[in-house]
């Protein structure tokens, strides 16, 4: 039933591949650690372990979560976020003054009318312009253009209405962008209606809510979609 | 846009902020306006504008004729025997600011958050191959969009090397010449990952002429663009039987119709279009 190829027992038996899949659990953290610098980008905990081949989803992820603690214990020089529907080894904030001077880079530009616009189309989503325009009351071509070139919103299909407008939505760029583990951890916007949240900006960061199926005032459609 | 911007009420995003602005410096509740005094404040606000920009003032004008109107309408004494009771003229106005507000809210949040390359940093992301079956989150193959398609060329784009400095003679290729040579590599295969068909490609026009030429022949239901997993890569495969067949059909419409047809020498018709 099992056909082991000429490719796969070459693994195996050359590569200390077994042993690598039967790792002792104390191993684990460490091999992660290797997966996920490797990797760079966020990796699906399904992929893990998949990769891993051998250990349940279980025992990775509690790898997953001593390794985390170990970088905060030790106050080390790495996090591992969970972000963008993976997990990723990242800086710590705290360290971003002497890394933004040795890449030498400019931090990207996030305007408010971006953020404003990229909140708008994240809760929203799919949403045409025209909806964007009646909730900020000023016109968002430029905006969007801007936000589709920096990758945090795409075009992700045509309404089925006059005109058939553009509909937008949210990219994993955006997760990744704003370390959201995936988008039900935007706070509801009942919970912001609700609190005065502009002084407290971490109760957005650690929300775990549930995004509503629609947010309040969903059903106020624009009249015109004349684009 | 710059230019615009700096026209415009630099401080404000748009007529809704500068409300919110308002009603926040005079104390009161957005679901009870002071409407007479937010207006007076609201037009005298728009009158230190320094140049009233045509564009970026028709928002704030339309706003001040909508508050003047509410005013007007607060002022106007309600019939006593209507039947059914006056709503309140400042309605649909309050529910416009408080969605904006929670907005703008989720806004201010986003931006005070670690963000990537500004306040955090990861490594550069590598491929990863592709998962095993069963696996994904979607399990089924889904058709990729232009949108998903126009991400994928953006990254072969940018993955392009960097121009050499000397200047190298331009090799010409139309838009038929690689539809042939696209068909061509799927003669060895079914099916191949979308970023191969650009591996001879050494400019951002021949990329992009690729890019065409693949859109082509996705119109022509000749090749399909599968994207097994949301954002991952995309796969390209024939929708017909053989090369051969895509080689027909290609002829059968394709020259018929596109705009492809007439440039380049084509099939050796030979005639230079100057």
């Amino acid at each position: 039933m099992e056909t082991v190829t000429g490719t796969d027992r070459e693994h195996r038996n050359g590569n200390g591949y077994d042993a690598a899949a039967q790792a002792d659990l104390g191993r684990l953290p460490a091999l992660i650690e290797s997966l996920l610098f490797a990797a760079g980008a966020p990796v699906p905990l399904a992929r893990l372990v998949e990769a891993l081949d051998g250990p349940e989803r279980r025992e990775v992820t509690a790898a997953l979560k001593v390794l985390a603690e170990g970088y905060e214990r030790e106050g080390r020089g790495i996090r591992l976020v969970q972000v963008g529907g993976g997990y990723q080894l990242r800086t710590p904030a705290e360290h971003a003054l002497w890394v933004r001077r040795l890449l030498h880079e400019r931090p990207p530009r996030l305007s408010r009318p971006m953020l404003e616009t990229v909140a708008i189309v994240a809760y929203r989503q799919p949403c045409t312009r025209a909806e964007i325009e009646a909730i900020r009351g000023v016109e968002a071509e430029a905006v969007l253009s801007t936000l589709l070139e920096r990758r945090l919103v795409r075009v992700v299909g045509r309404k089925e209405a006059p005109g058939r407008p553009l509909l937008y939505g949210t990219t994993r760029e955006f997760l990744e962008v704003f370390g959201l583990p995936d988008l039900s951890a935007l706070p509801t916007l009942r919970e912001l209606g609700e609190a005065e949240i502009l002084s407290h900006p971490e109760l957005v960061v650690d929300a775990g809510g549930v995004r509503p199926p629609a947010p309040a005032a969903a059903d106020r459609e624009p009249a015109g979609e004349a684009g | 846009m710059e230019v615009a911007c700096t026209v415009r009420l630099p401080i404000f995003e748009g007529p809704l902020d500068l409300l919110l602005h308002l009603i926040k410096r005079n104390e009161v509740q957005v679901s009870d306006i002071p409407i007479a005094t937010i207006t007076d404040q609201y037009l005298a606000t728009l009158e230190e504008l320094p140049e009233l920009n045509l564009d970026g003032a028709g928002e704030y004008l339309v706003m001040a004729a909508t508050l003047v109107y509410i005013k007007s309408r607060m002022l106007l004494p309600t019939a006593e025997d209507d039947e059914e009771p006056e709503e309140d003229p400042r309605g649909e106005l309050v529910q416009q600011l408080l969605e904006y507000q929670r907005y703008r809210d989720v806004a201010l949040a986003l931006g005070e958050r670690a963000v990537l390359d500004r306040d955090v940093f990861a490594r550069d992301p590598e491929a990863l191959g592709p998962p095993a079956a069963g696996e994904t989150a979607e399990p089924c193959v889904r058709d990729a969009s232009l949108a998903d398609l126009l991400d994928a060329l953006r990254e072969v784009l940018r993955r392009l090397r960097p121009p050499a400095v000397h200047e190298v003679a331009r090799e010409e290729i139309s838009i038929g010449q690689a539809v042939e040579r696209i068909l061509a590599r799927f003669v060895m295969a079914e099916r191949m990952e979308f970023t191969s068909l650009f591996a001879v490609d050494r400019t951002r026009a021949e990329v992009i002429v690729t890019f065409l030429a693949l859109l082509e022949l996705i119109r022509l239901r000749v090749l399909r663009a599968e994207q097994p997993e949301r954002f991952g890569a995309i796969t390209l495969a024939l929708a017909v039987a053989t090369v051969a067949e895509a080689t027909e059909r290609v002829h059968d419409l394709g020259r018929l119709e596109a705009g492809w047809r007439g440039e380049g020498e084509h099939h050796g018709d030979g005639d230079r279009n100057g």
